[in-house]
């Protein structure tokens, strides 16, 4: 008869992974988006790639905050030392605690990548509005570190529930 | 996939800071000569170094600008909508060159997606299977028509409607918004243009019937009844149409109407300025290319034949930037 009690550790592990394999994902992408619109100027123009550089980095935080969630899920549930005892219940909550940062990590990189790849020609244009251009991808970055806060209040307050 | 034009997009968007603006066709303006003019354009990087003529500097822009663009994509498709005009242009100078027995110098234009010389030589065979499908029937039916009737007008017609079939055809497949409103517009337009020489000419409607190419915002046959009737019947049908501005400017004088045609398509892909992912941009660039191309050839002419300046203005286009 399979034991549904000992599977605690393994949904804390799928919501470690999930955020940093959906941030991860997302970030790929953004910053490959980023990257070719960067190259693109920077052919046409050398002088640019500083400017276009950071803003094709901009997509690349949500893949380092997946990794962040990651790594604190890892040593909350002892998977990196210490005891690996979850229940069912925690390991859940962790599962949904991870989730945030996973799935908004994923959605906001490909949307900030759009932003900064549209920034990018801002740039290419207007080389002048540089700051102005760095604004309209970081509105973006605001909801991903939203999603990394309430993942790492959540992760890191499960440990003291007795569930 | 509109992601795989992001690369394309960024170097247009880099190279656009290089077209001609309202105070580059001011400055060409204040020239007092047309050396002057070709100085300044030279100065702008106009030109490939060693041309001289007015008509080489604008061709070789021409070709830098189809370069470009080879550069950015390997599918040329959707540009089709641009090279069109210009393969079936040479189709019309091949079948005529042939059936008149005459050696072509100088009538074929550059460019254009199919090759004259296969062009040429499919029309001396009578075989036309080297040409795109529609363009291959089209050419045999013209090639056919003019040798029978010996009308070149009827050959005209023939080639110029399949050509505007195949432009719709290529705009409405491409998947791209501007590509399909950009040949729904050059459809509509040609009709208009079609319908008013045809009126002026007094034509049947036979003709007009043959002459006139169906598009989504244009009721050919209504069209072609209004044309029949008289340049007053003409403007009212326009009036009740999306195209309503071009009677007025008919109204007025033809050059009129044709800056009202060239400054629409402007308009049209002006939208793409804010576009960073499509091919639309790409696809704007060309036509804002080709636009400040006919904008200089126009101040060119003008300084050349010592047109007074505000009979020059009244000719410029809107520019891209």
């Amino acid at each position: 008869m399979f034991d549904w009690t000992t599977m605690g550790i393994v949904f804390a592990l799928i919501g470690a992974v999930l955020a940093a394999l959906m941030g991860g994902i997302g970030s790929a992408i953004g910053v490959g988006m980023t990257g070719q619109a960067a190259a693109g100027v920077v052919t046409e123009d050398p002088s640019q790639f500083g400017k276009v550089l950071i803003l094709q980095l901009l997509p690349g935080t949500q893949g380092i905050y997946g990794l962040l969630i990651g790594f604190v899920t890892l040593t909350q549930i002892g998977i990196l030392g210490g005891s690996a005892d979850i229940t069912l219940a925690k390991g859940l909550l962790y599962l949904a605690a991870c989730l945030p940062m996973a799935i908004v990590g994923m959605v906001s990189a490909k949307w900030q990548a759009k932003a900064a790849v549209s920034s990018i020609s801002l740039v290419a244009k207007r080389p002048d509005q540089f700051g102005k251009s760095m604004i309209f991808p970081a509105m973006v970055e605001t909801y991903a570190v939203l999603a990394l806060l309430i993942s790492i209040l959540a992760i890191t307050s499960i440990g003291g529930l007795s569930v | 996939m509109s992601e795989e034009y992001i690369y394309a997009v960024a170097r247009v968007r880099a190279r656009e800071l290089g077209l001609l603006n309202r105070q580059d066709v001011d400055q060409l303006m204040a020239c007092r000569t047309l050396e002057e003019c070709l100085r300044t354009l030279s100065d702008k990087g106009w030109g490939d170094g060693n041309s001289s003529t007015p008509e080489e500097v604008l061709a070789a822009e021409e070709e830098k600008t189809w370069a470009f663009i080879h550069e950015l994509t390997k599918d040329m498709t959707p540009f089709q909508v641009l090279l069109f005009p210009t393969d079936y242009n040479n189709l019309k100078a091949a079948v005529k060159a042939v059936v008149t027995s005459v050696e072509p110098h100088d009538v074929f234009l550059p460019g254009g997606s199919v090759d004259p010389e296969v062009m040429l030589r499919c029309v001396r065979e009578g075989d036309f299977s080297s040409l795109p499908e529609h363009m291959a029937q089209a050419a045999d039916s013209a090639y056919h028509t003019l040798l029978q009737t010996e009308d070149g007008q009827l050959c005209d017609i023939i080639l110029d409607r399949a050509c505007l079939c195949d432009l719709l055809e290529c705009g409405r497949n491409s998947g791209s918004d501007i590509l399909r409103d950009y040949a729904e517009l050059t459809c509509a337009v040609s009709n208009i243009k079609v319908a008013v020489r045809a009126c002026k000419t007094g034509k049947n409607r036979a003709f007009l019937e043959s002459a006139l190419a169906p598009c989504g915002t244009l009721h050919v046959d209504s069209l072609a009844v209004a044309a029949c009737k008289g340049l007053d019947e003409l403007f009212a049908y326009l009036a009740v149409t999306p195209y309503s501005a071009a009677a007025e400017r008919l109204k007025e004088s033809y050059s009129a109407f044709e800056k009202w045609c060239d400054d629409k398509v402007m308009d049209l892909v002006k939208g793409q300025k804010t576009n960073p992912f499509t091919i639309g941009p790409l696809f704007a660039f060309v036509v804002a290319r080709r636009n400040e191309i006919s904008t200089v050839r126009i101040i060119l002419s003008g300084k050349l034949n010592g047109l007074d300046d505000r009979m020059i203005r009244e000719r410029l286009r809107e520019m891209y930037v």
